[in-house]
């Protein structure tokens, strides 16, 4: 099936209707692991950004350099060198940030969303077209993980962004600011956001 | 990077259209140029991030000294400055041998008032908590053989009950109160007033417990050697 | 939904009075004297926190539930009292409501209603509580003056924290686990439940009885608890003997939520296997877990995770105990054959 696109498509594809975590279920390794408060899911959505955009370009522009047989190689290795950068100027600039997010700042060099538009998309396409397409992306991933962020601190702390939202006496959550909470939340956005498709597509039936 | 006499090898695809088929468009390309490709790139790379690298570190070893000051301080409440000593062969030396890595020896930071006198030492340790290593530095005063202080490094403990160890008042208020060593763990509110008692938290039995266990265990570890003597101050 | 198309099946037909409805009522029956039990010992904290998770349950089941699975039928109802029985009488009523309507929904329903679900509602509930709030859950307040004293924070305002202020008391295994001066609570107390614990868990004469009642009735398999209560014994045993762990083997029998655990929990006919040697799996497996748990887990009591997870296991214990079909050679033999052609 070939598909013409145009750019405003790149752009938005990826927030909302090809939703890297919500919808093609990539990258959940960082969007499970480290959602437990707003500020954490912020701080990854932001490196894991800073990786795409700059990846896809150096990709997109060095496409004719790539020989196939070493693609993913050198893919992976344009993208472990940003996301080496993004550690660094994270533990300089968000040391706190850094200390939370820990081993998984590293582990953005195996987030196949990355990857995965590496391949799919920049390889293929202009280094315009390629960075509308890592920033679509990259806002789809930043809104699946502060969804999951706000719904674990506000469970799970009751505070959101650090303000409390239930007074002092609030009986904490737990389980959401735990790893199994974030398997829960997803499931919850997951299975909500089925729910109005299957309403939605009834609604259209009829 | 630059290698553009093999570029019309390649079909560049037009912009926007995926390519009909994956046609092998190269068929010989030789593993020499594969090798270059990377070698290059991965020099590339490293530049790249070796100059990052150039400008972030001193930020980060400095947020690093940072911290680390602020937590002897923290626990050697009467420590008007502090000197590093390393543990090299046994003796207890300011400075290390040459050409040694600094991460390679134990040490302990020693603590000096005003006079210069020694007022404590302050060792960091780790061991296994309820989740995973739990990071303490604690400081003492191996005359009185008193506990001065302690702070939690790193833990991963239970969020809303291990990590009570850290941000129960409380709970971390009784080791600045100056308990005797070896401390002893006993369940809140049974304690028969020793002076070595140490209330653990309610339904945070292993981590009040790991937190007493490390102090006691660090405290072992040291205390024959600084028995023999605190190192003196090296500026007076 | 073609429920309501017509079957026709060639006879003979059994008729039979057992219907799930029947048998599910019939568990409730026999836990009425452990409910009794529950309030004569903890007093009106107990009615409320058992009413609290029925309710959530309930609720649950006929919000979301598919319109033939009524009500009535009963099993919502196990699922709130079992549940409401593994909870402290201490316990905050929003939670208890709580955990009876996640029980229901992500323990059930969403696997398409009684009959589907993988795991025992009422424990997967229970294991969300003591995930969500592993304080209130651990609280056991001491019995209080009079009978007619709420315990705990029963009343605590839904999100927020319950306010104990009164003294609190370990059960007998956290006592024996992490207690200062461990003490082996007395046998007697253990059976006619004068110790603290959550509601239904402290009398085990009780819980033994409304379990041989069950099992008189053919309405549990007695292969479950049976194997459950002998491997505790048997293992608890040993490592008793041999000197690695403090715990009587008695002791490890009578103490926590192990009866209601292996005659109410491990039974649930949907959850557990098929066939009996299945259910000697099963059961050495819970009972197995059980020890490793309290001996050298993280926590006092391993009931609730242990039969968790053989609840999970279970689909391939079935494949595993599948019987021969009549007069089909031995596996062995069919094996061979498969392998060697035709």
């Amino acid at each position: 099936m070939p598909r013409e696109t145009t750019p405003a498509q790149d752009l938005i594809r990826g927030i909302w209707e090809e939703n890297p975590v919500l919808i093609q279920m990539l990258g959940l390794c960082p969007a499970l692991a480290v959602t437990n408060t707003v500020k954490n899911a912020l701080a990854m959505s932001a490196a894991t950004f800073f990786v795409i955009c700059c990846s896809s370009v150096l990709v997109s522009s060095c496409k004719r350099f790539i020989p196939r047989e070493v693609r993913i190689s050198a893919y992976i290795l344009v993208i472990a060198t940003f996301v080496t950068l993004a550690d660094m100027m994270l533990q300089a600039y968000a040391p706190v940030q850094h200390k939370e997010l820990g081993a998984f700042i590293a582990l953005i060099v195996v987030n196949c969303m990355i990857l995965g538009r590496q391949e799919a998309f920049s390889s293929k396409n202009t280094v315009l077209r390629s960075l509308l397409d890592a920033i679509g992306t990259g806002i789809g991933f930043t809104i699946a993980l502060l969804m999951l962020g706000g719904f674990r601190e506000i469970l799970g702390i009751g505070t959101f962004f650090d303000i409390p939202l239930f007074g002092s006496n609030f009986e904490p959550w737990v389980v959401f600011v735990l790893p199994a909470g974030g398997f829960l939340t997803l499931g919850f956005i997951i299975l909500g956001m089925g729910y109005f498709e299957e309403r939605k597509k009834a609604g259209n039936a009829a | 990077m630059n290698d553009k006499s093999s570029a019309d090898t390649l079909v560049v695809t037009p912009p926007g259209a995926e390519p009909a088929s994956q046609e092998p468009v190269e068929k010989n390309v030789s593993t020499f140029r594969l090798v270059a490709t990377l070698a290059v790139a991965g020099i590339l790379a490293g530049m790249l991030i070796a100059m990052v690298n150039e400008h972030t570190k001193p930020i980060i070893d400095a947020y690093r000294a940072e911290q680390l000051r602020i937590a002897v301080y923290e626990v050697l409440p009467g420590a008007a400055r502090y000197t590093t000593f390393y543990l090299v062969d046994g003796e207890l030396n300011p400075t290390l041998p040459d050409g040694a890595k600094e991460v390679e020896y134990k040490r302990v930071y020693v603590g000096f008032n005003e006079e210069g006198g020694p007022v404590g030492v302050a060792v960091s340790r780790g061991e296994s908590g309820f989740q995973d290593v739990v990071m303490i530095i604690l400081g003492f005063d191996p005359v009185g053989g008193k506990l001065t202080g302690m702070k939690v490094l790193e833990s991963k403990e239970t969020p809303g009950l291990g990590d009570k160890i850290f941000k129960d008042k409380a709970f971390v208020d009784q080791f600045f109160a100056g308990p005797e060593l070896p401390l002893v763990s006993v369940k809140a509110g049974s304690g028969k007033g020793e002076p070595n008692e140490i209330d653990s938290i309610t339904g945070a039995t292993i981590s009040s417990k790991t937190v007493t266990r490390i102090i006691n265990n660090a405290v072992e570890e040291w205390m024959p050697l600084l028995q023999q003597g605190i190192p003196e101050d090296e500026q007076p | 939904m073609n429920d309501s198309s017509i079957r026709v099946t060639a006879s003979p037909h059994v008729r039979s009075a057992e219907s799930t409805t029947r048998i599910m009522w019939s568990v409730v029956y026999s836990l009425a004297p452990v409910v009794a039990a529950s309030i004569w010992f903890f007093g009106p904290s107990a009615v409320l926190v058992l009413l609290a998770s029925v309710a959530g349950c309930l609720i649950t089941e006929r919000l979301f539930g598919s319109v033939r699975s009524s009500l009535a039928d009963g099993s919502a109802m196990i699922t709130g009292l079992l549940l409401g029985l593994t909870l402290p009488p201490g316990f905050p009523l929003w939670m208890a409501f709580l955990g009876g309507a996640f029980g229901m929904a992500f323990g059930k329903l969403i696997f398409g209603g009684l009959g589907q679900n993988v795991f025992n509602p009422a424990l997967l509930g229970r294991a969300f509580l003591q995930a969500a709030f592993p304080v209130a859950i651990t609280t056991w307040p001491s019995k209080p003056e009079s009978w007619w004293t709420l315990q705990g924070d029963n009343l605590a305002l839904p999100l927020m924290s319950p306010v104990v202020d009164a003294a609190t008391e370990a059960t007998p295994l956290g006592n024996l686990k992490f207690g200062d001066n461990p003490v082996i609570t007395p046998l007697t107390d253990l059976l006619f439940g004068t110790t603290a614990g959550s509601l239904g868990e402290t009398s085990a004469v009780l819980l033994l009885l409304g379990g041989l009642y069950l099992a008189f009735r053919g309405h549990l398999n007695w292969h479950i608890p049976v194997s459950i209560l002998v491997t505790v014994y048997a293992l608890s045993g040993l490592f008793y003997v041999i000197g690695i762990s403090q715990f009587p083997p008695l002791f490890m029998l009578f103490s926590g939520g192990l009866m209601l655990g292996a005659f109410y929990m491990a039974t649930d006919m949907v959850t557990s296997p098929v066939t009996n040697k299945g259910c000697w799996l099963f059961g050495i497996g819970i009972g197995a877990l059980v020890v490793v748990i309290r001996i050298w887990g993280g926590l006092p009591e391993g009931v609730m995770y242990a039969i968790l997870l053989m609840n999970a296991l279970v689909p391939f214990i079935n494949r595993a105990t599948q019987p021969r079909k009549f007069g089909s050679p031995p596996r062995r033999v069919a094996e061979k054959k498969k392998e060697g052609g035709p």
